[in-house]
């Protein structure tokens, strides 16, 4: 058995009464007692804090960083200003997803987070293309979220609110540089903020004080991102799963693209581009269930009530708290993959309806 | 009430017995934002699985505590399944229970002893 490991924020999370959990080799708060849809009704309303401290930060500190990290993502980071951050994705050979990731441009290097289960295995496949990479082990990472964030934040550091959506930057708190961007996993405005471990629990608490902050646990983090239609790696994209499938050609800028000036030039280029021309053979979805009852990952989806082979599956489901209804996330084939289509799910040996809808299930409020 | 190691209480009512989940299993479950309950008049073996409850977090089912027919259910937590959470053992009971022996009940335990089991 291996041992689980804990952030520093592990005896204020038990302070704070949280029930503890093993997620990603961590011992990590599902929930506080306000419980979890509580919680996520508290971030969608006011200000959550969240420990994401078991996510990788890294550094890449090598002159041609930005180039060479192109040639493991299908993403224009050349191209990426400085204080800039934005999606990347990590593809394999096959055009699969390796894992999905934020890059910032720092100025002089180059800041990514990546996923706690995925980082060890990122960290290796970075340091097997590039010079220069730091893994950064002495620093937390917290992010605050919801429509008060940046009213809390700010009177700490009153940098954050000139701060637009997907900026990064580095502000002063009280002697500590806090590297902050603009950004979340949530739908909701609000910021993450890498901060010295040392450090990490006076920020919490300071922010905890503030009335319009309550801490915030995975189970509610795992709501409020399928809610706004985010990929959750591991169960909406993995390494089967291409960014076409997964409806991230957001994420793939022109210049990466065919006829762009640096088009191809990543693992798995061949299918990616092939299936930005051509279409993918499946497509990831929203999909409403017709009953109360969540459909939840696993649930095979059949095209008719009796049909007998499934057409796809769903990767993501329970229950919206801010929709007041059940959502899944799941795969369909293109022709099925429309909103308005009827499938069936199969949930305990019965077919139940859904409906195929739009992403994402509540529309996000960044601050653009 | 009567409690069992699958954290059900059971209350008898006539010779009936109303089942329901302790304060114990709701805090557990968390939210509960779904509840499928059984068709009356089902004729259930002990063990059997009858209600599933959907909390955020996941799916858990309740078993049928003895043998016998269903011949109530709680239609409230249909419509309202946030019940569980708000009033376990009262307004929030999933079925009663039609049994042929009342004496059955006596292996289960109290709820000093359920307390004791859970501590």
């Amino acid at each position: 058995m291996t041992e689980t490991l804990r952030t520093c924020l592990y005896d204020l999370h038990l302070e704070l009464g949280a029930r503890m959990v093993p997620f990603a080799g961590y011992q990590m708060p599902v929930q506080y007692p306000m419980g979890v849809m509580g919680e996520h009704q508290h971030t969608r309303s006011r200000a959550g804090l969240f420990d994401v401290s078991h996510m990788g930060q890294v550094i890449l500190g090598a002159r041609d960083a930005a180039a060479t990290l192109e040639t493991l993502v299908p993403v224009d980071i050349q191209g990426l200003a400085e204080g800039r951050q934005r999606y990347a994705l990590f593809t394999n050979d096959d055009g699969g997803i390796l894992d999905d990731l934020m890059v910032a441009n720092r100025g002089d290097h180059l800041f990514l987070v990546v996923n706690a289960a995925c980082k060890a295995q990122d960290i290796a496949h970075l340091q097997a293309h590039l010079a220069g990479v730091e893994a950064v082990t002495d620093r937390a990472l917290i992010a605050l979220q919801g429509p008060e964030a940046e009213g809390a934040l700010a009177r700490l550091v009153p940098g954050v609110a000139a701060m637009r959506f997907m900026d990064v930057i580095t502000l002063d708190w009280d002697g500590t540089a806090l590297w902050i961007s603009r950004s979340g996993y949530t739908g909701e405005d609000g910021f993450e903020i890498s901060v010295p471990e040392t450090r990490a629990e006076a920020l919490c608490r300071a922010l905890l004080a503030m009335p319009e902050v309550a801490p915030i646990g995975l189970g509610a983090r795992d709501s409020l991102r399928l809610e706004a239609g985010l990929c959750l790696y591991g169960h909406d994209i993995d390494a089967t799963t291409s960014p076409v499938e997964a409806g991230l050609t957001w994420a793939i800028q022109k210049v990466r693209r065919t006829g762009g000036a640096r088009a191809g030039g990543f693992p798995g280029a061949g299918r990616i581009l092939r299936e930005l021309a051509d279409g993918p053979a499946r497509l990831r979805v929203g999909l409403s269930p017709a009953t109360r009852a969540p459909m939840r990952e696993g649930t095979p989806l059949f095209a008719t009530e009796e049909g007998t082979d499934p057409v796809g599956i769903v990767t993501s489901g329970g229950f919206g708290p801010t929709v007041g209804a059940p959502v899944s996330m799941g795969y369909l084939p293109p022709g099925l993959a429309i909103p308005d289509t009827r499938v069936f799910g199969e949930v305990r040996g019965k077919r139940l309806a859904a409906r195929v809808v739009p992403l994402p299930f509540r529309p996000s409020t960044y601050r653009k | 009430m009567k409690f069992t190691e699958d954290h059900e209480w059971l209350r008898v009512e006539g010779d009936l017995i109303v089942v329901g989940i302790t304060e114990h299993a709701a805090e557990q479950l968390g939210d509960v934002v779904f509840v499928e309950l059984p068709e009356l008049e089902t004729q259930v073996a002990r063990g059997d699985e009858v209600c599933v409850i959907e909390s955020v977090k996941a799916a858990s089912d309740i078993l049928a505590p003895l043998e016998g027919e269903i011949v109530a259910v709680n239609d409230a937590l249909s419509d309202n399944p946030s019940l569980v959470n708000e009033d376990p053992t009262g307004d929030a009971w999933f079925f009663k229970l039609k049994i042929d022996d009342m004496g059955a009940l006596d292996e289960f335990m109290s709820e000093d002893e359920y307390k004791d089991f859970i501590s």
